[in-house]
């Protein structure tokens, strides 16, 4: 059941010509990033020899790459997510899945495997970029591989939040603002945590790029990891008691 | 219009006829002490009803009355504050899926996604019920057959007409076959051509379906129904069968028209008749006991005593008065 709700989700988005729109500027923007970067890295490549550790393309290139992706996500997904919940309650269509045979929780389930498969396609698509220095250079595949996770947790993230606010109004583009608002909350957290209180380390742990960080350099802790999966878990709870709530409040 | 309503009726007693002989012990809904509230707003307040197999109920009321509320709250898309529904022996509130398993609904707003075609929004719905891949395209292609959507399965809903995408919503709720179909306000926006043939389909589910529906129009209810339900605010304030209620109200009255009035006492004197109106111009409402009409004696007393008739139109008092006085009892009681 909650394949059959993910695979309409995800077909949804493909008839929409905003999915298309959103993806060719994430690839438009990223490949220019892209290629500055790596005419910034021939430029220094004489003067990295000799350093202890000598810094590949991947640090200098792909980190950096998938530093800007995650900006990227962080713009692109509150659009993807606005229309989750809010499109079907404006136009009526909840209704359908509120009397079919199936839980709250395959619905919130079901929506947020289409639209993550939509994300982690992206995430693909974004991949591409510094794969193709395979050919010409010796990539750290380790590293890559941790950046990619990395990527694509926190697009997970952002995802889980997204449909979250989207089931809260059935207005999209309120459901889109908030969202951002939300993100951007968690993403700027850290900076109050720059100061020298005993409750910086707290801001410091809820911050979602800190956790990004030690991934980009390769670093897979699974506190990393496990704080994104509460993250989306978290998020997904909230929206199911929301539909649940939906039916009770109407 | 007259004849096509003459036409209408004559089916409907003929499906109504069936439809008795069909009828079955079977209940398929039972609901008890249903209770709902937005904030302090009572909407549906201790309603009750039953229905069987074989039936057709229509819930009619004026606009705001609480029947939609009612019908949402039947297909389990709302909660009720208080009471119990029962279909087809399950228990909606312990038991939602099973429960939700036996209904299809319609929804006052068709619940269709514009992007998805005809043929993609059926077969989602199938899979969503949990219809098999294979067992959704046969109930598709008997379903696309029954509601006249054979044409249009390849065609975008965005690009179809109201009364198409009324119907794409019927067939929706008929896919799994499900022996209780609610359906709010289903004729809404239709011409009457497509009334017609949606009239025809309801008629022939409620030969072996429990069908329960949600209209403001009385022809509606005279049209399609077995049993009929009126509403107000909130409130259950008549229930019973049509053909009941239509028993009752045989004609009670007789207008006239005579070119040559007599004096009223000489109407009066006519046999059976209990009262009689002057309308003006020569224009009378007799009204008689509902045993026997007067006609017979008022055709040969005209003739007879040179009235020049030129009208003699028997009146039905029927559900439309019943109608219009529960609506009128609220005026007052504002």
């Amino acid at each position: 059941m909650i394949l059959v709700i993910a695979a309409r989700e995800l077909r949804g988005l493909f008839l929409s010509p905003l999915a298309w729109t959103l993806l060719a500027m994430t690839q438009g923007l990223l490949a220019w990033i892209f290629l500055i970067l790596i005419d910034e890295f021939r430029g220094l490549e004489g003067r990295l020899v000799g350093l202890d550790p000598m810094p590949g393309v991947t640090d200098l290139v792909i980190a950096p790459l998938l530093r800007v992706a995650a900006w990227a996500l962080l713009l692109l997904t509150p659009l993807l997510t606005m229309r989750l919940f809010s499109e079907e309650r404006r136009v009526g269509t909840l209704d359908l899945l509120l009397s079919a045979p199936v839980t709250p929780s395959e619905i919130v389930l079901g929506k947020y495997l289409g639209v993550l498969t939509f994300l982690l396609g992206t995430v693909a698509l974004i991949a591409l970029m510094p794969l193709s220095l395979a050919i010409g250079a010796t990539l750290d595949f380790g590293k890559l591989g941790a950046g990619l996770l990395g990527l694509s947790l926190l697009a997970a993230s952002f995802a889980a939040a997204g449909l979250y606010l989207s089931t809260l109004t059935a207005q999209p583009a309120v459901a889109a603002t908030a969202t951002f608002g939300l993100l951007l909350t968690f993403w700027i957290v850290d900076l109050a945590g720059a100061g020298q209180g005993a409750v910086s380390p707290i801001f410091n742990y809820l911050a979602l790029p800190r956790h990004l960080d030690a991934l980009l350099l390769g670093w897979v802790q699974s506190a990393d990891v496990a704080y994104y999966l509460l993250f989306s878990a978290a998020f997904l709870g909230l929206a199911i008691r929301r539909l649940d709530n939906i039916r009770l409040q109407g | 219009m007259e004849e096509s309503r003459s036409h209408d009726t004559a089916r409907r007693k003929r499906t109504l006829v069936k439809n008795a002989a069909l009828m079955t012990d079977e209940i398929l809904v039972q609901v008890e002490g249903l209770t709902r509230s937005y904030g302090e707003v009572r909407v549906v307040d201790a309603v009750e009803f039953t229905l069987f197999r074989g039936q057709i109920l229509g819930f009619l009321g004026p606009n705001g009355a609480g029947k939609s509320t009612t019908m949402r709250l039947v297909a389990g898309v709302l909660a009720p504050d208080s009471g119990r529904i029962t279909i087809n022996g399950v228990d909606l509130l312990d038991e939602p899926l099973r429960a939700k398993q036996s209904i299809g609904y319609l929804p006052e707003q068709p619940p269709l996604y514009r992007e998805l075609t005809v043929d993609e929004q059926l077969s989602y719905s199938a899979r969503l019920h949990g219809l098999s891949r294979a067992a959704s395209r046969q109930a598709m292609a008997r379903i696309k057959q029954r509601c006249g959507l054979a044409a249009v399965g390849r065609r975008l809903i965005g690009n179809l007409s109201k009364g198409y995408r009324q119907r794409v919503g019927i067939a929706q709720a008929l896919l799994h076959d499900p022996p209780v179909i609610v359906l709010d306000e289903p004729t809404v926006g239709l011409d009457p051509i497509q009334l017609r043939e949606i009239r025809d389909l309801i008629r022939e589910l409620g030969q072996d379906h429990g069908v329960i529906l949600s209209t403001h129009l009385l022809s509606e209810v005279q049209a399609t129904c077995t049993h009929v339900q009126i509403m107000r605010d909130g409130r259950l304030v008549y229930a019973g069968a049509l053909a009941e209620l239509e028993q009752h109200q045989q004609s009670t009255s007789l207008r006239i028209g005579l070119q040559a009035p007599p004096p009223v006492a000489l109407l009066r004197a006519l046999p059976a008749v209990e009262q009689v109106e002057d309308l003006g111009q020569g224009r009378f409402r007799l009204h008689h006991i509902a045993a026997a009409a007067p006609t017979q004696a008022v055709l040969e007393q005209a003739r007879m005593g040179g009235w020049e008739l030129w009208e003699l139109t028997p009146e039905h008092a029927g559900l439309e008065s019943i109608f219009i006085e529960l609506a009128l009892e609220r005026e007052v009681k504002r």
